[in-house]
């Protein structure tokens, strides 16, 4: 693989930019891989990096039913954040945004990690109380996060009203490390290094059947043939329950769609994030000036990768309480993505009882700012054939026992 | 937006009327079952790809609980009918079967 860099650009611009080679290959199957990842979104391609740079296992394959990183991973808003209640969440989240501070040098692809800062607004009583609790809990976790006054965030986001009638801004929980990041270039970014480690990342590939022989998998029937293997990671958002009926077991996953929507672009008037959880509105500008909008879920099962309309109609009814400025914007598109919810909102990183198989699933609402550090943890996991210590809160058999990660209650809703 | 048809009152309700309950048809478990049967009552959900069988509640109409049968792919909604079942009506069944007859019902 050839290094981006300064000289890099200047080379090519000498020669007319033809010496700038393909990101990644796209090879066909091999029979029989050391492990395979089912799902070459952002999750499972990070899970295939860690995979070959933290245990070196290099022999690995990403089947992607359609294309690479065309899911969840392309379909969110670009939030990065890690100000949980619960120790587990706020471990594995942070993680993750620590290691996203330094992906772009690591991975030589520009993510664009930009930490602007990440504040929740208090627009209720409880939330404040709730979101102090939280600040207490962050600074005990290592987390850096502060409750701040209404007049702060006036400071740290002028165009926002603080008085408005229905939703009044009383406060926020502030964490000044959060931010965004392109996503797309999350995904690019594992896959070229990826790539170059020598794994194939088999797009257009959709997984027909799990091969499994005495309690253990053996393999994957796909579109393509089959392809051997004794380690087989599931990390597919939204169709999880589909591969682990194949697999033979079932999951507390319910997928919904969660919408969001950008509007025309405009000059820069908000360089912070911010998420409204009582209106479940949240909003941030991007940096080609578009305001990217976050919504909510609808309350029934759907696979469709589209939602309600009330839905979105709710949110900006309510974040134009908030940000009258945006009153007048035209919204340029709108989108759904598949998202799998589980029953206490936390995710699942886990062995299965099918040996050998591991799934990595649940992230709900929010799993593009988990991604390394869920990559990490589900390396660390199909590597040692047990659960890592990032992972272990987060196992399928939680919900038999009852230690839930409760954050639904703990994180609001938008999370 | 979906628009269902409530049983009980008659009304062709839409979505925002409505309050989804997600699965139906659930068995229930008490205090002297076992881990995985609660696991399995409480968590464990079918999450159909295709016709799923669910709960709706009427909130801002007759205010009653019922059935629908809705493709999760599709949107489209098959019937719906009272609460007051353990299992759809056979009738629902054929109905849906002749429409997509390449569904294997409920696993």
């Amino acid at each position: 693989m050839r290094k981006y860099s300064v000289a890099a650009i200047v080379r090519e611009a000498l020669r007319y930019n033809a010496g700038w080679e393909r990101a990644w290959r796209s090879p066909e199957p091999k029979k029989q891989y050391d492990a395979v990842i089912i799902g070459a979104g952002g999750h499972g391609l990070a899970t295939a990096y860690y995979l070959g740079k933290n245990h070196g296992i290099k022999n690995v394959a990403i089947i992607e039913k359609g294309w690479l990183g065309g899911g969840n991973t392309g379909r969110n808003t670009t939030i990065i954040r890690s100000n949980y209640l619960q120790d587990s969440s706020a471990a594995i989240y942070e993680k993750a945004r620590s290691l996203y501070e330094t992906l772009s040098q690591e991975l030589n692809y520009n993510v664009m990690f930009s930490p602007r800062g990440v504040m929740m607004l208090a627009q209720t009583e409880h939330e404040i109380r709730g979101y102090r609790r939280t600040a207490h809990a962050n600074n005990l976790q290592g987390v850096e996060t502060e409750f701040i006054d209404p007049k702060t965030v006036k400071k740290l986001c002028p165009i926002i009203e603080l008085s408005g009638p229905r939703f009044p801004v009383l406060g926020a929980l502030w964490q000044p490390r959060g931010g965004t990041a392109r996503h797309d270039a999350v995904a690019w970014g594992y896959a070229r290094a990826c790539s170059d480690m020598g794994m194939d990342i088999i797009q257009k590939c959709e997984v027909t059947d799990i091969l499994k022989s005495n309690g253990k998998v053996v393999g994957v029937e796909t579109t393509k043939g089959v392809i051997k293997t004794h380690n087989l990671g599931i990390i597919v958002a939204g169709n999880s329950s589909i591969l682990a009926e194949k697999a033979g077991f079932r999951l507390p996953i319910e997928s919904v769609s969660l919408q969001a929507l950008v509007s025309e672009p405009v000059k820069p008037c908000m360089d912070v994030v911010v998420m409204a959880n009582t209106v479940h509105g949240y909003m941030s500008q991007s940096d080609k000036g578009e305001m990217v909008i976050g919504g909510g879920t609808d309350g029934f099962n759907n696979y469709t990768q589209r939602g309600s309309f009330h839905h979105i109609e709710e949110t900006v009814r309510a974040l134009i309480e908030t940000f009258p400025i945006i009153s007048r914007l035209k919204m340029l598109r709108q989108w759904g993505g598949v998202v799998d919810v589980t029953g206490d909102r936390s995710p699942i990183i886990s062995k299965t009882p099918l040996e050998g198989c591991f799934i990595n699933c649940g992230w709900g609402t929010g799993g593009f700012k988990a991604i390394p550090g869920s990559g990490w943890a589900m390396a660390e996991t199909m590597a040692n054939g047990s659960p890592s210590q990032l992972a272990s809160a987060f196992s399928l058999d939680r919900f038999r026992e009852g230690r839930f990660i409760d954050e639904s209650v703990a994180a609001g809703v938008a999370h | 937006m979906l628009v269902i048809l409530c049983p009980y009152c008659g009304v062709e309700a839409e979505e925002t009327e409505l309050t989804a309950g997600g699965e139906a048809h659930l068995e229930r478990f008490g205090p002297s079952s076992s881990d995985s049967e609660f696991e399995n009552y409480l968590f464990m959900r079918k999450n159909e790809k295709g016709i799923t069988f669910e709960r709706w509640h009427h909130t801002y109409g007759c205010g009653k609980w019922f059935h629908a049968a809705r493709c999760s792919m599709t949107m489209e909604i098959f019937g719906t009918y009272p609460a007051q079942t353990s299992k759809p009506p056979k009738k629902l069944i054929s109905m849906i079967k002749k429409k997509r007859p390449e569904w294997g019902e409920g696993k």
